[in-house]
């Protein structure tokens, strides 16, 4: 069993609310992904679904640094993200179930959650994909003159990417407020971070673009906080990006399609799980006396039935109407209009008016 | 009404649509102090500067990004690619990005972006810069893909463009760039989408087309008017939305078609309106619907060899002449 004084890295101890808080995202987080584990096995999901169990301190911390109005894009292993930025666990459930009551309405499921009113914009399915659209976001809040910065999310994968390189070039170059971290989880996919990389630091890499870069122990939640904030505070006030590397592990394969056993061993996975962050935070929490060993229990019996009635919920939910299937595609007031012409009585002409057969 | 180049007539709409709204703004290769690869915003970057009229690195997948980051978060920029073959580096942010976000989040994020690329060939510019690719685009649910003919609907559907709250490829023509006419004196002269123009009537033969094809089928018609053909030419527009009605009711006035394209034809916008043609009014043809594209080749360097790939006048008319033959009408 971990030790707390081995989380003790610096960062200042946080007061009992944001223990607090912390403390609950994260077990939240990980009560949601082992039960969504459990839900697509009983396949109530579908299609791919990556979990993100041992990432949640680099996840949580990052996000709890943010600012009101700064803005937040993510990779697809993102259930944990929804989680963190407030969005309710029964409506990220709901679109794990691809129900109407999904954040996204059931149109994009595990990879595609959003929360445009908490400023999450995504969940993007394209390694690297994300990286150049987060910096247009910085690139947004730089031609309004807006006091925010940009959270840019990713994994260790993406950083071998076109689209990682000019993302980080044209935030330097453009001196923009945004902060990329690289939530180094030790593989992509399969493929370690030794074998894809040629700079295994990833962090070294934003010596390329004149850029700051820094390590941090992804798995410490108090230092994921520091960092992300000290690094935010620069991208809003100096406009000066940045490169985070957040060094965690997932626990679990790459999706719930792998096991993740035939590219590392039981022996690295024992090790890391020594490091969970969560134990770690916990004992901290409790040695400091920030939380008692009773209320990190209250925790985890409040966010278990967080989570069942999230499922519950879900459940209970309606998928989206079939004849919904045409809406979202466009959003100009005048797209109906601007399609009439294209067959008459079908929104794109691909389909008779009448449908004559059932899903 | 004022004289102007196709060149000059994008440059006033988007001079226009800077002053109209904070929120617009133009990203691109050399479009600043360099005036724009092909000096569509020649002025704009002294008049504007150089945070709205923004010059890039090389980095198209990376400014195109930015682009759809910008348009999320509510501004309307105007990314200009140098040309369309260099969209392809960029194509995952306009397939796999753009042309999705609003759908696969629901309808709780839009992407105000306009994308504005000239196509095209004739000045052997060779394999790598001479391609038409808008069909590749316009088979693509969530964008819009646009290709004006005229000086008039190059101003209107750039500003239509800019104001749509949807992706748009705005496609241009380089040999277009210099072709004069006249726009109206209004700022707000927009053309809607998703409506073809018959730019000439005629009650012999339909020929369709889009972007310079059409300028190539209106000198395809006063020739054959020479011969007593009367050609009527469909001008589309706008590839996605399209406008099938208006292909339709002109094919059931002719009897007879003709799709050309500066693209290739196999799997192109020719194949496209030859399907719809086929679903709207099959019973109402005389004869198959020909099509003619670029010779399914790369472009060749070689002036008699690139000649002999575009698809010219005089290729268009020899297969409007058979098809007319073939019908008893010539």
């Amino acid at each position: 069993m971990a030790k707390a004084a081995e989380t003790a890295t610096g960062a200042d101890l946080p007061d009992v609310d944001t223990t607090r808080r912390l403390f609950h995202t994260m077990a939240l987080i990980r009560r949601f992904e082992e039960r969504t584990e459990e839900q697509y096995t009983r396949a109530r999901i579908g299609g791919y679904c990556h979990l993100a169990i041992g990432e949640e301190a680099a996840t949580v911390g990052a996000i709890d640094a943010l600012s009101e109005g700064d803005a937040l894009f993510a990779s697809y292993r993102d259930h944990g993200t929804a989680l963190a930025v407030g969005s309710p666990p029964m409506a990220v459930m709901a679109e794990l179930f691809g129900k109407e009551t999904g954040v996204a309405h059931g149109r994009g499921g595990s990879m595609h959650l959003l929360d445009a009113a908490r400023s999450f914009f995504g969940g993007w399915g394209i390694v690297g994909g994300h990286l150049p659209i987060a910096v247009g976001a910085a690139l947004a809040f730089d031609q309004a003159d807006q006091p925010h910065a940009v959270l840019c999310q990713f994994g260790d994968g993406a950083t071998n990417t076109g689209a990682f390189h000019e993302a980080l070039n044209l935030a330097a170059v453009w001196h923009l407020p945004i902060v990329f971290q690289a939530i180094n989880n030790q593989y992509g996919m399969g493929t370690s971070v030794a074998q894809a990389s040629a700079e295994p630091e990833l962090h070294k890499r934003a010596v390329a673009y004149r850029m700051h870069g820094e390590e941090v122990d992804g798995n410490d939640v108090l230092a994921v906080r520091e960092a992300t904030a000290r690094l935010l505070a620069q991208a809003r006030e100096e406009r000066k990006p940045a490169l985070l590397e957040t060094l965690t592990y997932r626990y679990r394969g790459h999706s719930v399609a792998d096991a993740g056993k035939v590219y590392r061993t039981q022996e690295e996975i024992t090790e890391w799980r020594k490091r969970d962050p969560i134990t770690r935070f916990g004992l901290l929490a409790t040695e400091h006396n920030l939380l008692s060993a009773d209320e990190v229990e209250e925790i985890w019996q409040q966010v278990a039935s967080e989570v069942k009635e999230a499922i519950d919920g879900a459940l209970e939910a309606a998928f989206p109407d079939i004849d919904s299937l045409y809406e979202h595609v466009y959003g100009d007031p005048a797209w109906r209009e601007q399609f009439a012409r294209m067959e008459p009585g079908a929104p794109f002409g691909e389909r008779a008016e009448e449908r004559t057969w059932q899903t | 009404m004022a004289d102007m180049t196709y060149r000059e007539a994008l440059r006033l709409a988007l001079d226009e649509e800077l002053d109209r709204d904070d929120s617009v703004f133009l990203m691109g290769e050399e479009i600043g102090r360099f005036e724009g690869s092909y000096k569509v915003t020649a002025g704009l970057w002294e008049k504007y500067g150089a945070k709205r009229v923004r010059e890039t690195p090389i980095s198209e997948g990376g400014f195109l990004g930015a682009g759809i980051g910008a348009a999320m978060m509510g501004m309307r920029p105007v990314v200009e690619i140098m040309t369309i073959n260099f969209i392809l580096v960029a194509m995952d942010q306009v397939i796999n990005h753009a042309a999705k976000i609003r759908y696969m989040f629901g309808g709780t994020v839009g992407v105000p972006l306009v994308i504005r690329t000239p196509g095209g060939a004739g000045a052997q510019l060779t394999a790598q810069h001479s391609q038409s690719l808008e069909a590749w685009f316009a088979g693509c649910p969530g964008l819009k893909v646009v290709a004006p003919a005229s000086v008039a609907d190059a101003h209107g559907m750039l500003k239509t463009a800019i104001r749509d709250d949807d992706p748009v490829l705005f496609c241009e023509n380089l040999v277009m760039y210099n072709v004069t006419g006249t726009v109206p004196d209004d700022p707000d002269h927009t053309v809607p989408f998703g409506q073809a123009a018959v730019v000439r009537e005629g009650g012999d033969l339909t020929i369709v087309a889009h972007s310079y094809t059409v300028q190539r089928a209106l000198r395809v018609a006063d020739a054959l008017a020479r011969d007593g053909v009367e050609v009527e030419v469909v001008d589309l527009r706008t590839l996605r939305p399209l406008d099938a009605e208006t292909v339709a009711a002109s094919v059931r006035k002719t009897s007879r078609a003709l799709v050309a394209e500066e693209g290739w034809a196999t799997y192109g916008v020719s194949a496209e309106i030859v399907a719809r043609i086929h679903a709207l009014c099959f019973d109402d043809l005389d004869h198959p619907v020909v099509r003619v594209g670029q010779a399914e080749v790369p472009m060749p360097y070689s002036k008699p060899l690139e000649l002999a790939a575009l698809p010219i006048e005089a290729k268009i008319e020899a297969a409007a002449r058979q098809l007319l033959a073939e019908c008893g009408v010539l």
